[in-house]
């Protein structure tokens, strides 16, 4: 078989319809399965010349092992168990490796979700992104004007000299436009975005999806473009397929998904971008946590957070919002007296809080926090029980009938089945863990519970519950909560006050319902616009 | 699957040596310093392995060397790692100045070449196998320190020691709850890895005639005693150079499959 020329293109079923369009990616009844399990499961997809289908679900729904598919790729542990994978008319998926790497200089690119992790940080930007056409013969080693070409085409900065930096010298956005340039400079007819923003924050993510979505327009490619997020997918697809546990849950126009979706899944994954605010009240309220003129850094000299003055009411919650890098963990840092503040103080309870060592078993147990990424929140070689048990034996000192007693009524509380009691973290689901963690923090009884990104390593799904579960707890509890987040749609829906943070200092401060509805501040008006919606036609409006 | 295969024969091996070593004295058909023949006889059914260069019993002299040199090997790579997974975990948890005059002073410890450093001191200190185990062990402690160092720290960079660290929790309930689980993995692997090690730097003490005392066997003595032999043909130093060799390997190939299956992902439920 010739390896790089294209093959007679077969003629398509007719029950898929007269006149459809050729295609140029056909995935047909495709079955992968891992470890006995099928993760996609009898999934067909068609793509044709110049469109774009949004692959959209939760983690597990099998949408990047669909994607990696496309280009005849499987995971390791990962099997081909049944359909075809047909790319320009060849079964990729059967193809000899050395063919198969022909196929895809030439027919197929992929961008990955993290960039930073997909560019070798010992080789020069320009070298990686002209690698693939230097393979195929068509450009010399430094094609100096075509990566030129596409770094303006991407607006990433100095194009000419862009490429001799090395990955770790740009940021985050341009890294990953960089990676758009690597699948553009193979010219390819397809390409596969898997999750391109995720790791990005809302306003960089914007100037992303803008280049993308000129890159497909300009050039007429096909793409496959998978991300949890359905805001973002209705910019860009022109179909949008939804997937669930490896199956294909509903599928059609863009349009169509969006205003009426067909199956409950659907339903709930469009409801959870419709939900509205929570009215904040102006009412009275006694302050249990006044943060006064805070400065804190970790290297000499440089301030992270700068004189930020924030109160938190008793039984109120408050969203710290901003970007990566606005300082609202480190905030949460001082609070907790993991890092001494350079300046300013924290009051709690009518009294200085000292640094970690100083305080007192008493202010430990009544401040208390849950962390952002549930994986290593929790030891994993410590039962569920021992986990939320340490800290009532700790602070309460009860024995063990009375410590089984609590640990069970937390694990009631946090809505988790007590079959869970004796599990090891291994064994459990991101919801599960983080609802665990935040059954730890409660086991101390505290008056202030500080949540750093608790939900930012979970899916929409499971983040609308920990929030719901949240709500619930705070009313119940009267906690009061500092709730740190990046996400405008969380602090709209859960919090009475909001700050907004923006390059260490607190830009905009002040009731839910003024701040994120009547923003005052530029910044925070950029913010809110930054934040997909599912009004069509909403990122062309952005960037017009 | 081929690996598993051969872990489990020199698991099969180290099982053997340790019975060996335990029930010397019962199985071996001669005393340990017994001169029961003419020295570098043949193999014969009453000399299974030959005698050596004293004429004592080559089989009952491999089942002692075999004996102590694994028993003090043990002793002080076992001591080593007390002593080393205490102080690194110690520098970990409080950091600052403790680690810094913690970990300054193992540096300053492995300045010294070990080999030359035994030497001294055991020629001063003479040559008891406490004295032996103790020197070995101080001198393996500074590598099993570094080791655990770095895997501590890495540990305590983990956000539930974080939560930990808040709860306010005692150095005791870092070492035993929250670090030592999570980093026995390799702690084991490289327990194997220094046990080895310890048994091959005895081999060497003894060589040089600093190690277990004659008349003792151990097995890098016995090569000393035979050396001689090798000019006449005789099979008598290799026998206990090839069980050095052996144990080495065995051990070795174990901490391999025990490393390798460690590092495989765990599989989700």
């Amino acid at each position: 078989m010739s390896a790089a020329g294209p093959l007679p293109r077969r003629s398509h079923r007719s029950h898929l319809g007269e006149g459809a369009p050729t295609c140029i990616l056909d995935i047909r009844d495709l079955v992968v399965a891992a470890a006995g399990k099928s993760i996609v499961n009898h999934v067909s997809v068609r793509l044709a010349p110049g469109e774009v289908v949004g692959l959209i679900g939760e983690s597990g729904a099998g949408k990047s092992t669909l994607g990696l598919a496309a280009l005849g790729y499987l995971r390791p542990g990962c099997e081909h168990a049944g359909g075809t994978v047909e790319l320009a008319g060849q079964d990729v998926l059967r193809l000899a490796p050395k063919a198969l790497r022909l196929l895809r200089r030439t027919h197929i690119a992929y961008v990955a979700q993290s960039a930073a992790a997909s560019f070798n940080p010992a080789l020069r930007i320009a070298d990686q992104v002209l690698e693939v056409p230097y393979l195929s013969g068509r450009t010399p080693a430094h094609d100096d004007a075509l990566a030129r070409d596409l770094f303006e085409r991407l607006e990433l900065p100095d194009p000419a000299t862009f490429g001799r930096r090395y990955p770790h010298q740009v940021s985050g956005g341009q890294l990953q436009r960089a990676m758009v340039a690597m699948a553009l400079a193979s010219a390819p007819q397809v390409i596969v975005f898997d999750e391109p923003t995720t790791a990005l924050d809302v306003t960089t993510q914007i100037e992303v999806l803008r280049v993308i979505r000129d890159a497909i327009r300009s050039r007429g490619l096909a793409a496959l473009y998978i991300s949890h997020d359905l805001a973002v997918v209705s910019q860009l697809a022109d179909r949008i397929i939804v997937l669930r546990d490896g199956g294909l849950v509903e599928q059609g126009a863009t349009a169509d998904i969006v205003s009426a979706p067909q199956t409950v899944y659907a339903r709930s994954l469009i409801g959870l971008r419709r939900e509205t605010a929570v009215a904040g009240d102006a009412k009275a309220f006694s302050p249990v946590l006044e943060i006064a003129a805070v400065s804190a850094g970790y290297r000499r000299g440089l301030d992270v957070v700068r004189h930020v003055s924030l109160t938190l009411g008793a039984g109120r919650v408050l969203a710290v919002v901003g970007q990566s890098g606005s300082g609202k963990s480190t905030l949460a840092r001082v609070v907790m007296g993991l890092l001494p503040a350079r300046d300013g103080s924290v009051r709690f309870a009518g009294g200085v809080l000292p640094a970690l060592e100083g305080r007192t078993r008493d202010q430990r147990r009544r401040l208390q926090l849950v962390q952002q990424s549930p994986d290593v929140a929790l030891n994993p070689h410590q039962s569920v029980r021992e986990t939320i048990g340490r800290p009532i034996q700790l602070f309460f000192g009860c024995d063990a009938a009375e410590t089984e007693r609590r640990v069970r009524a937390l694990l009631a509380a946090t809505e988790l089945p007590e079959g869970l009691i004796d599990r090891m973290p291994e064994s459990l689901s991101g919801g599960q863990k983080q609802r665990v963690c935040i059954a730890r923090a409660l086991a101390a009884e505290p008056d202030v519970l500080v949540c750093d990104e608790i939900t930012s390593a979970l899916d929409l799904l499971v983040e609308d519950a920990i929030i719901g579960l949240l709500k619930r707890l705070q009313t119940q509890r009267s906690l009061a909560i500092v709730f740190i987040t990046h996400n405008l749609w969380l602090a709209r829906r859960f919090a009475h006050d909001v700050a907004v943070m923006h390059d260490g200092a607190v830009v905009e401060h002040g009731l839910a319902g003024d701040v994120l509805v009547r923003p005052a501040h530029a910044y925070t008006r950029t913010l809110l616009a930054a934040v997909p919606t599912l009004e069509p036609g909403w990122l062309d409006r952005q960037t017009a | 699957m081929k690996s598993r295969w051969f872990a489990a024969i020199c698991g099969g091996f180290i099982v053997l040596v340790v019975l060996a070593a335990i029930l010397a004295p019962f199985i071996a058909p001669y005393g340990e310093t017994a001169l029961a023949a003419d020295p570098w006889e043949k193999w014969t059914l009453a000399h299974p392995l030959g005698t050596d260069n004293l004429g004592r019993d080559m089989l009952t002299r491999l089942l002692f060397g075999t004996r102590n040199t694994v028993l003090v090997a043990f002793g002080a790579t076992l001591a080593s790692f007390v002593v080393g997974v205490t102080l690194a975990f110690l520098a970990a948890v409080f950091s600052g100045w403790i680690d810094q005059l913690l970990s300054r002073g193992v540096d300053i410890l492995m300045s010294i070449p070990t080999l030359i450093m035994a030497l001294v001191v055991l020629s001063v200190m003479g040559t008891s196998i406490p004295v032996l185990i103790c020197v070995m062990a101080a001198l393996d402690s500074t590598r099993v320190f570094r080791l655990a160092r770095a895997l501590a720290v890495d540990v305590m960079a983990l956000d539930f020691v974080e939560t930990a660290r808040l709860r306010g929790e005692g150095f005791w309930w870092f070492l035993r709850r929250e670090i030592l689980p999570n980093v026995m993995p390799s702690l084991l692997a490289e327990f194997g890895l220094r046990f080895s090690f310890a048994a091959l730097f005895l081999s060497s003490l003894s060589f040089l005639g600093l190690g277990i005392r004659p008349p003792h066997a151990d097995l890098g003595g016995m090569v000393k005693e035979n050396a001689a032999a090798i000019g006449f043909g005789i099979a008598a130093p290799l026998l206990p150079a090839l069980m050095i060799g052996l144990i080495t390997v065995a051990v070795n190939a174990l901490v391999d499959w025990q490393l390798r299956r460690s590092a495989q992902p765990v599989r989700r439920a």
